[in-house]
């Protein structure tokens, strides 16, 4: 039997992405190491959403490169390695078991072994009950922790969370928290944007911080929480609103957006 | 007023005696609309969804064109394939021309674009919803195109029923080529004009209350499977 080559590590280089004319990532550069847990940082509007469905090859780059372990194809092979939870979660018009089932099809998973592998991660997921419901008519929270059980079906190498738990209150975040760490705990490699920085500091082990599409750090988690040295990074940490116009100043700090 | 009254009595013996005309007709009926109906949704449903999914040169100029083509006039429809299907025509040699199958031609060139056109309007809706995830799960266009037929189905089926209200009325074309011939091509539609010509107007309104049952059973349907859809996949 041949052995399953990894897609780790991630290496972005260069990565640009323009919409209507106007360049919203900016020559973004990094490299993700199998095991991490990288929280994406930043305000509303940064580029935290597309440089996430750039790596996952949701979009295509104006310029740049992802490469997954020298790969920098995108093949099916790659794609089945990975999965994606979107801040509101699409669920297919069919049963909350079904829908799992489905995402298991595409992965070319026996039928006789999809039911028992999807009623199982439900179960992992506290909806074992509501596997014969239909998938839309969950509540918002329930939903999402569905979309958390079809990206853990698939077992993916790399899985992309785009804000999971947005809109949801504290009890359905710490659902959604345990399945992320579970999930991390069986090897996945996580990559997720967050407003919450309780959040994560309480999952994550990187911090990449973005501003306006540009990286600005990437640093270990606790170096980041410590004391970030970028001035937006600290602002950011201290809850200051980074919403400013160009060459005003700063109202905390005296920082002009002109050095971003 | 007596002649309305004496007509639809005479139009429910009719029904009530069942007629062999008058089910020789309605059953002629259902076997042309229904084929058409079947023929356009194999070519229309497909189509209306690639038309979400793949992008190619010209492909607005098709939509237009295909949303146009919901207004075709029957009786140019009819017209053009009489040309064709005449004995001097292109197609002639097929000795097409007052059969049923020339009237289920007709009913598939008029319901066709309605098909494709709606289902284009219902694909395009799901996708927008569907497009990330199902690409983020690694579904192919023809597999993403199954998926959205699927789970827009109950919508798709109230497509398929408005093709059907469309071809079961039509009478223009299927009069034109197929002649209206007793016993070979004679459809409802083409028979409540003869009849009403003729004054035989309790076969006409017998056909009439039947053509009509069948438009007011279509929407109950499409109307019950849109609640059922609603309660059983939240659609």
């Amino acid at each position: 039997m041949t052995e399953i080559r990894s897609i780790l590590p991630l290496s972005v280089n260069g990565l640009c992405f323009e919409a209507r004319g106007k360049r919203l990532v900016k020559e973004a550069t990094f490299k993700i190491e199998a095991g991490s847990r990288t929280m994406v940082l930043g305000a509303n509007g940064a580029g935290k959403s597309l440089l996430l469905r750039l790596c996952h090859g949701l979009l295509d780059p104006a310029q740049g490169t992802v490469s997954w372990n020298g790969d920098v194809s995108f093949s099916k092979a790659v794609r089945a390695r990975q999965a994606m939870v979107f801040q509101r979660p699409v669920m297919l018009r069919r049963t909350a078991l079904a829908n799992i089932e489905y995402a298991l099809k595409l992965q070319g998973v026996e039928k006789a072994e999809r039911a028992d592998r999807a009623y199982s991660v439900l179960k992992r997921v506290g909806l074992g009950r509501l596997a014969d419901q239909p998938a839309r008519v969950l509540s918002f929270g329930e939903q999402q922790r569905l979309a958390m059980a079809r990206a853990w079906a698939i077992r993916p190498e790399v899985l992309f969370l785009d804000e999971p738990s947005a809109s949801l209150d504290p009890s359905a975040t710490h659902s959604i928290e345990e399945s992320i760490t579970a999930i991390a705990e069986e090897g996945a490699t996580i990559i997720m944007t967050t407003h919450d920085l309780g959040q994560a500091k309480r999952l994550g082990t990187d911090v990449m911080f973005l501003h306006r599409g540009r990286i600005l750090e990437q640093a270990n988690a606790s170096d980041f929480f410590a004391g970030p040295k970028n001035d937006l990074a600290q602002a950011f940490l201290r809850g200051d609103l980074l919403w400013w116009k160009r060459k005003a100043p700063y109202p905390g700090g005296g920082i002009e957006a002109q050095k971003i | 007023m007596d002649e309305f009254a004496s007509a639809f009595q005479a139009a429910f013996q009719l029904i009530v005696s069942l007629d062999s005309n008058l089910f020789e007709i309605v059953s002629l009926s259902l076997q042309v609309s229904l084929s058409a109906v079947l023929i356009a949704s194999l070519i229309g449903l497909p189509l209306g969804a690639a038309l979400v999914l793949f992008t190619f040169p010209g492909k607005r100029g098709l939509v237009v064109m295909l949303n146009a083509l919901m207004g075709l006039p029957p009786v140019v429809v009819g017209l053009i394939l009489y040309l064709l299907l005449s004995r001097s025509g292109p197609l002639g040699v097929l000795g097409l021309l007052f059969t049923p199958t020339a009237m289920i031609i007709a009913q598939v060139i008029l319901i066709t674009p309605i098909i494709a056109a709606l289902t284009r309007q219902v694909v395009q809706e799901l996708w927008s919803e569907y497009r990330e995830q199902l690409m983020s799960l690694g579904c192919s266009p023809s597999c993403a195109i199954r998926t959205l037929l699927w789970d827009g189905r109950f919508s798709l089926i109230t497509t398929v029923l408005a093709g059907f209200g469309r071809a079961s009325a039509e009478v223009g074309a299927v009069m034109i080529v197929g002649g209206n011939i007793d016993h070979v091509t004679r459809v409802m539609t083409t028979a409540i004009a003869l009849e009403v010509s003729k004054g035989d107007l309790a076969l006409a309104l017998g056909l009439g209350i039947i053509l009509l049952s069948l438009s007011l059973g279509i929407n109950a349907t499409a109307f019950l499977l849109g609640e059922f859809a609603k309660k059983r996949i939240g659609a």
